[in-house]
């Protein structure tokens, strides 16, 4: 029953051209991630084989997204239909600057997981599953940042959530269950409401390819009900990025499961959010995105401040961290509040530098709690002496949080600013700065606590107390949890260093946002 | 539920049940029917099997492990998507092959391999619950 | 007819919305579920409805012969459908075991992750 039985002509609905190979590179990572999860289930008795499989698996998927932003970079934005399938019919991969940018940056963060698990995550757990759920996890991610069809993005919400809620509950601990029921519940809400808006917008439009979404709202008359659903993508994603006054399930949860687990989620699952947000936002809804910008900023304000007071408020460093999540948030929202090209600019940066920062701090903890034996503020002490090395880590990394020059958060909030200020937004400008500064508080503290002083809460200047039960030496650490700590330290400080890279491309990756006739070109154009 | 009748009929039934849940699945291209239907069939197979004989039984039934069952499916679903690469064309293009066989013509396709990726994927993920649901009811 | 079908929709949203606002995890449950019906039929009404001309091509032939009933949405509410029943027998099975380990159903009194009385930050160095 193959095409013999031809009576219309149906090759005017398919592409006949060559597809370059370099186009596969849109779904190799989902694919590789996808066969990677297989085989690692299908070997998850070998608990020892496990992390090299995801190793290898995630390895290769780095170098094909290095591939892909290339790609993207040289040939401008690039699209592949799933079947042949010309857009609208088909299902469509598209890749612009940003999308390729994050899904690069959100492998690298799930390896440096990978390679930290190898210490941290107990036999029977790695057997429960810990890393198919990773590579499950890594698919769904990178599957939403390059996907270009809108419900196909909520399917892929939908893996990247069912992976996360098998690694929430690593360990079965009541602490664990209670965390996941808040976690689980609200962003299940989140992304049925997603749906919700999906299933509106096509009524509206009748197609659900983003970028021919783009062109037909933007011939749209009416804008009414456009804006409605431009309201509820907004409080869909802002609830799956916990902005305020949605974030309270992320300080309920974020501290229950593994910490690296934690790492993994801090880093990637908020972001998919912001992304979302971006894409609805400004590639779709423009006009939406006007008429809701005020809103926006109010609650980007909102958010950088309970996140950073929140942060100044904590006793558990691990609560501290899920706060400092929420002030990266609403820094990103900020940018999209604003909306020129400066500020996007800086919202992608800091989506990028997030990612790697949240999961390098929460590696972090891990490191500290390994060291210390404890995550409270109060008893925690007397690193610095015990590893000179960490301590320097963890200035770097708290002070990129913070966004402090000479590190990656430093121009990501200088672009926000000048963006903020370029637009007339002064008070957007002013939230930032002002969140800014209470994060350097909260971060400040929590070095000269747990690194600085010599031991726990009330020891005396130049007295070193002795170290708590259960915490190690630094020479018993392992280099599975140095590597991928000094790694992201590493990006941090030479992307700080040296931006101008990172700033052109974040820069394309705003203008073809902001104007999206490259992407639907891409799509509907030229067809490739 | 455990009557003697029902364990006499329920291997019989599951077996019929079984050789459904493939008729489906192979009819599905160009019918009704395909992957997930006929997955789903074949699991309420495995679920009567269960219940009347016990989950122990279902297990040594299916030889391998559930989760295993639906690895393998998930493979063969992404190398099915694989093909179109050699012909310069875009992901999961059906790529066909007409086989002679025995004087018939058997049309083989990426699709139909991707079709029984997903029924392997039902049965071993929606099986492994069920049976697991069965474990703690026992 | 949609619009009675938008109804239908706006009366089990409220539904789901007052079950999911409760203090009782079960009756969030109930909500959850309601919530994804509540959508699928939500995307059924907004491809439009079309009464007794089922999406199926002859097979002769490469397009329907007389206008069908939109197949599209009947796609995306099977995929809703497939996920939410997941999602829904996971979390049935998370609301047991939440219920069995923390021994209420109460949300007010699950505060395991976040005790009532935490021990205040360090004020001075």
């Amino acid at each position: 029953m193959a095409a013999t039985k031809t009576t219309v002509d149906i090759t005017a609905a398919m592409v006949t051209e060559a597809v370059p190979l370099a186009d596969w590179l849109l779904v190799a990572p989902v694919l590789l991630t996808m066969a990677g999860g297989a085989i690692s289930i299908i070997f998850r008795k070998k608990s020892a084989t496990q992390p090299w499989i995801a190793i290898t698996t995630i390895a290769l998927v780095i170098l094909s997204n290095i591939g892909l932003l290339n790609h993207v970079l040289t040939n401008g934005v690039v699209t592949m239909v799933m079947g042949s399938w010309l857009p609208p019919f088909g299902i469509a991969f598209t890749a612009d600057p940003l999308g390729a940018l994050l899904a690069l940056t959100a492998s690298v963060a799930t390896m440096c997981v990978a390679v930290f698990a190898m210490n941290s995550i107990a036999e029977n757990e790695r057997r429960y599953g810990f890393y198919p759920f990773l590579l499950m996890l890594l698919c769904g991610v990178t599957g939403s940042f390059l996907t270009g069809d809108i419900f196909n993005l909520y399917v892929w919400f939908e893996v990247l959530l069912i992976s996360s809620f098998g690694m929430q509950i690593l360990g079965n601990e009541k602490v664990q269950i209670d965390g996941a029921v808040k976690y689980a519940v609200l962003n299940l809400i989140a992304t049925t409401l997603f749906l919700a808006a999906t299933g509106l917008l096509y009524g509206l439009v009748g197609t659900l390819n983003m970028a021919d979404i783009a062109g037909k709202l933007k011939a749209f008359d009416s804008s009414g009900p456009m804006l409605g659903l431009a309201t509820l993508y907004f409080l869909a994603f802002a609830m799956k990025a916990a902005a305020f006054p949605v974030n309270f399930w992320l300080p309920a949860s974020y501290h229950t499961p593994r910490l690296v687990v934690a790492a993994i989620f801090a880093g990637l699952l908020t972001k998919v959010g912001v992304y979302a947000l971006l894409r609805v936002m400004l590639l779709l809804m423009p006009e939406g995105r006007d008429w809701l910008a005020s809103l926006i900023g109010i609650v980007a304000i909102a958010t950088m401040l309970t996140g950073s007071l929140g942060a100044l408020a904590q006793t558990d460093i691990r609560r501290l961290m899920a706060y400092l999540v929420i002030a990266g948030i609403g820094a990103m929202m900020a940018g999209i509040a604003v909306g020129n090209e400066v500020a996007v600019s800086g919202a992608i940066f800091y989506s990028m530098h997030s990612v790697l920062i949240m999961t390098a701090l929460y590696l972090l903890v891990a490191f500290m709690f390994q060291m210390s034996g404890t995550f409270s503020l109060r008893e925690i002490g007397g690193l610095y002496i015990r590893t000179p090395l960490g301590a320097g880590i963890g200035l770097i990394l708290l002070l990129a949080v913070a966004g402090l020059p000479p590190f990656s958060g430093f121009w990501a909030k200088l672009l926000l600013v000048a963006g903020a200020l370029e637009a007339g937004r002064g008070w957007v400008a002013a939230g930032i700065l002002v969140s800014g500064l209470f994060t350097t508080i909260a971060v400040g503290r929590l070095w000269i606590f747990a690194f600085w002083r010599g031991g726990n809460e009330h020891t005396v200047d130049g007295i070193q107390a002795l170290p708590i039960a259960g915490s190690s030496d630094a020479s018993e650490i392992s280099w599975s949890i140095w590597l991928p700590l000094v790694v992201l330290t590493a990006l941090i400080f030479i992307i700080g260093i040296l931006p101008e890279t990172m700033m052109s491309i974040t820069e394309n990756g705003a203008k073809t946002l902001i104007d999206p006739t490259a992407y639907i070109g891409s799509v509907f154009g030229g067809i490739r | 539920m455990n009557t003697l009748i029902f364990r006499t009929v329920a291997p019989y039934l599951s077996a019929l049940m079984m050789l459904f849940s493939v008729f489906v699945l192979l009819r599905g291209h160009n019918e009704p029917g395909g992957g997930f239907i006929g997955g789903l069939i074949a699991v309420s197979a495995f679920a009567i099997y269960g219940i009347a004989c016990g989950v122990s039984a279902v297990r040594r039934a299916m030889k391998f492990h559930p989760m295993s069952i639906a690895a393998s499916g998930l493979l063969l679903a992404v190398v099915s998507v694989l093909p179109s690469l050699f012909f310069s064309q875009p992901a999961m293009t059906s790529q066909w092959l007409a086989l002679p066989f025995l004087g018939t013509v058997i049309d083989l396709s990426t699709p139909l391999f991707f079709d029984i990726g997903v029924y392997l994927v039902v049965v071993g993920a929606i099986s492994s619950i069920a049976l697991s649901l069965e474990e703690r009811a026992d | 007819m949609e619009t009675l079908f938008s109804v239908l929709v706006g009366i089990l949203f409220a539904g789901s919305i007052y079950l999911l606002l409760s203090r009782k995890l079960v009756r969030i449950l109930l909500g959850i579920a309601i919530l994804g019906n509540a959508v699928n039929l939500l995307i059924f009404t907004a491809g439009r409805l079309t009464r007794d001309v089922p999406p199926i091509i002859p097979l002769q032939s490469y397009l329907p012969v007389e206008a069908t009933a939109n197949p599209l949405p009947q796609a995306l509410v099977l995929t809703a459908i497939v996920i939410s029943f997941s999602f829904l027998a996971f979390f049935l099975v998370l609301g047991y075991r939440a219920y069995q380990e923390l021994g209420t159903d109460d949300l007010l009194d699950m505060r395991v992750a976040e005790p009532k009385e935490h021990s205040e930050p360090p004020l001075g160095y």
